[in-house]
């Protein structure tokens, strides 16, 4: 009886320990699903709870002895995976070589709350963070962002159009597409953003972002929307009936993905015919694991991630210095050669080999229909559209 | 007899009353540490939770004139050009400090769309020198022409709310300020409750199912058998939620192990990832042991004589297991699964991983208010809803089962 009361009260500790040590791994695996969620590759990325400990092998290899270590760090948020990793190879490890500031990295999915939470307890560890528009806006309404002043990073007109932002600045310009499996389907590959919805002729099922962003766009388009009106017809309730009755006509079709690398890993494994995905993630496929996936440019829905920097952290001129190195058209235009994301400078643009640019979202060729993304109408319409979204889910 | 109760001229009833409160203050500071840790680390939050799904401190803070200027105003008609004197006024502060997106995210809450052209009067507004204010406003945008902005702007001045406790159960008021359902397409909230509850039932029954047997296997097995079994059910226990869930991810997907196997089998394949039917097999592996081990120990504390002894006076084997077996361990079940019921109300990778486009639970909305429209009244209300469910939950099977029977061990 004792003995049993005994394991009793150990298992009990230990089922305790565990639904804790599961709380915390559901959110450590929250903050790491963008770059990581295809399961498979979770193992190799360090979540930003694990906060500074991490990357520093690849920083101090790379501060070469020439640069005097100065002590001083500076950490820059991102999305992970083999994002991140491009910009350590174009920014970060170069940056600390010629500055010898040590860079420490951290992860995050896109959670201003986190920006919040430290701004508003006048606690920033973060000093520059790769947002996405709608949070780059937003994050500047409600003052969690440094106001950019662009005479310490780079003359605004030397960013392209829609990139300079009151408290971001341009990054990359990345879109979301769609592609198929080239060994898959050899003849007669679909082309316009209309074939996507056509499962008639190419059948099989579709991967889409399970969000209503990019997806009710895609809609709209495939429904006969010229792209320069999608946002204005999305305003109206009747422009949103549409997409979903469009989205209607495959909704038992669709595999819905989370995360960036998902896409990817879906069209790999032949879960689905054609997805939507991020046109960087398809190009890594391509060149890391042998694929030959065909993006359909026609309908991408063009996007940028944008540099910026908390308000409130104690490094501030040193983010400026960090966004100003970025920002350099040379430096830039390094960025391409480890992922098909494109450039903001607009003297960065000559710099990217042709066949390079060729994979690239703002190439002119596959610039021929797409639509620029609108933060302004995702800040204000983000909620309201997700519950729909969701509602129509499940239905 | 009154002198032998004196000692030092004290009677022995004040003596003792003394000796009794000396303990009482000491048993409560041995307690007291732990009485502050549950205080500061749970019932602290969820005090603070509980006060954040009602706090509506935006307009109160930021529109101070204007809603002092509101009180007399009718609801009926457009609101005088002194309440839009005033609203310029407070505007004009707010755009100083930049708290106009405050008033703007607030507003759009209830008037989806609002928050851009808020944030372009604001602007408008601090350019403008003077009045009169109520035709300039109506120029930046129709939508201050309506009285239906108003009476949004007035509801969401009170310091209190009920929208986010309103809204958590797709109601919210009309403009008359009674409570209605919100629009069809906009129900989600009741839905993912239900199905939060029922997929945490499902599974709750599914441990039991598989679980009681194993339970019992490992209880009536000798020792050193029993406790090789044991590590079987200990091992994947130990192993990371993240990792077992993945494991799942690979074995169900269309080309996986199960659909190889089942093709060479039966010539089909099944539809297994990203179904209903992927969460609960995932969730219920991943609770098993939670069911289990509570179950186990509490038949470890049955001796076997009891149903030898039912056996010799005459019940059959399933008889004297149901009859004499079964009523103990019913404590242990009790626990189990009260455990693993609201240990699954909280998940969230697990059904974003396998599960199918319909299995989002509660918690990944609380994340979604939380992380990206970092909006803390709505995940609290969200929160709170769950945990008031959970509670009446709680309490009915408290009536049905009884608390104090339920049993670890």
């Amino acid at each position: 009886m004792k003995n049993s009361l005994k394991l009793t009260a150990s298992s009990l500790a230990i089922a305790l320990a565990l639904a804790l040590a599961g709380c915390g791994e559901e959110k450590k695996q929250e903050q790491a699903s963008d770059s990581t969620a295809a399961p498979a590759t979770t193992t190799e990325t360090t979540t930003a709870s694990g906060t500074a400990a991490q990357p520093e092998t690849t920083q101090e290899a790379a501060a070469t002895p020439a640069a005097p270590a100065s002590g001083k760090q500076l950490t820059i948020v991102s999305w992970g995976g083999a994002y991140q990793e491009s910009q350590r190879k174009a920014y970060y490890e170069p940056y600390t070589a010629e500055t010898g500031v040590k860079i420490i990295e951290e992860e995050y999915d896109g959670e201003l709350g986190k920006v919040k939470a430290m701004v508003d307890a006048k606690q920033v560890t973060w000093d520059v963070v790769d947002v996405d528009l709608a949070h780059a806006l937003a994050g500047c309404d409600e003052g969690l962002l440094e106001k950019i002043d662009y005479s310490k990073v780079l003359d605004k007109s030397k960013f392209l159009p829609g990139t300079a932002y009151d408290c971001a600045v341009g990054s990359i310009s990345y879109s979301t597409i769609y592609a198929y499996d080239g060994d898959k389907i050899t003849s007669n590959p679909p082309t316009t953003i209309a074939d996507f919805f056509d499962t008639t002729k190419w059948p099989g099922k579709r991967g889409l972002l399970k969000k209503p962003f990019g997806t009710l766009e895609a809609a709209l388009m495939a429904d006969g929307v010229a792209a320069g009106d999608v946002y204005k017809v999305l305003s109206t309730p009747e422009g949103v009936d549409r997409a979903f009755k469009k989205l209607d006509t495959i909704k038992n079709d669709i595999v819905w993905w989370t995360a960036g690398a998902q896409a990817p890993e879906l069209l790999a494994k032949g879960e689905v015919t054609l997805t939507a995905a991020w046109n960087g993630r398809i190009y890594d496929a391509n060149k890391k694991d042998g694929k030959h996936f065909v993006i359909v440019w026609d309908g991408q829905l063009l996007d940028w991630d944008l540099w910026s920097i908390p308000v409130g952290t104690p490094n501030l001129d040193q983010a400026y210095d960090f966004i100003k190195f970025a920002s350099d058209a040379k430096n830039m235009s390094q960025q391409s050669k480890y992922i098909a994301y494109g450039p903001t400078n607009v003297d960065a643009v000559p710099l990217i080999a042709p066949d390079v640019l060729k994979d690239l979202p703002v190439a002119p060729e596959n610039m021929k229909n797409a639509l620029p993304n609108d933060g302004q109408f995702w800040a204000d319409n983000n909620e309201e559209l997700t519950k729909r979204f969701n509602a129509w889910l499940s239905q | 007899m009154a002198v032998a109760e004196l000692i030092d001229g004290i009677p022995l009833k004040v003596r003792l009353r003394r000796a009794e409160r000396t303990k009482q203050v000491r048993a409560l500071l041995l307690v007291a540490p732990l009485f502050l840790f549950i205080l500061i680390t749970f019932l602290a939050p969820i005090g603070t939770l509980l006060f954040r799904s009602v706090e509506n401190p935006e307009l109160p803070q930021y529109l101070p004139q204007t809603i002092a200027a509101m009180r007399d105003w009718d609801g009926r008609q457009l609101p005088d050009e002194a309440v839009f004197a005033a609203f310029a006024a407070d505007l004009k502060v707010a755009q100083q400090e930049r708290a106009t997106a405050e008033i703007g995210k607030r507003v759009n809450y209830e008037l989806p769309g609002t928050r851009s052209k808020i944030l372009k009067t604001g602007r408008e507004i601090a350019k403008l020198g003077s009045g009169p204010y109520k035709a300039a406003f109506v120029a930046i945008d129709p939508m201050w022409g309506e009285v239906g902005t108003w009476a949004v702007i007035r509801r969401a001045s009170a310091p209190l709310t009920a929208f986010y406790w309103l809204n958590a159960v797709d109601r919210q008021q009309d403009a008359a300020g009674s409570i209605v359902r919100v629009q069809p397409e906009q129900r989600v909230f009741i839905d993912v409750y239900g199905r939060t509850f029922a997929i945490a039932g499902i599974v709750t029954l599914c441990t039991l199912v598989l679980g009681f047997p194993v339970a019992y296997l490992l209880a009536s097995l000798p020792t050193r058998r029993a406790n090789l079994l044991m590590m079987l059910v200990l091992v994947p226990f130990w192993t990371s939620l993240l990792v077992r869930t993945t494991a799942w991810f690979v074995l169900l997907q269309s080309n996986g192990i199960i659909n190889d196997l089942a093709d060479a089998i039966l010539g089909r394949r099944f539809d297994m990832i990203f179904t209903r039917f992927g969460t609960i097999v995932a969730m219920t592996h991943i609770q098993l042991p939670f069911t289990l081990l509570p179950i186990y120990s509490v038949m470890k504390t049955i001796p076997a004589s009891h149903v030898r002894a039912a056996r010799s006076l005459g019940a059959g084997p399933f008889y004297a297991f149901w009859r004499v077996y079964f009523p103990q361990t019913v404590p242990g079940i009790a626990a189990g699964c009260l455990l693993t019921f609201i240990l699954c109300l909280g998940y969230y990778i697990t059904p974003a991983l396998v599960g199918g486009p319909t299995d989002q639970l509660v918690s990944s909305w609380v994340a979604y208010y939380m992380n990206s429209q970092i909006s803390y009244g709505h995940a609290a209300a969200l929160g709170a809803v769950l945990l008031i469910a959970t509670l009446v939950l709680y309490w009915l099977y408290n009536r049905l089962v009884g608390i104090d029977k339920m049993k670890l061990g």
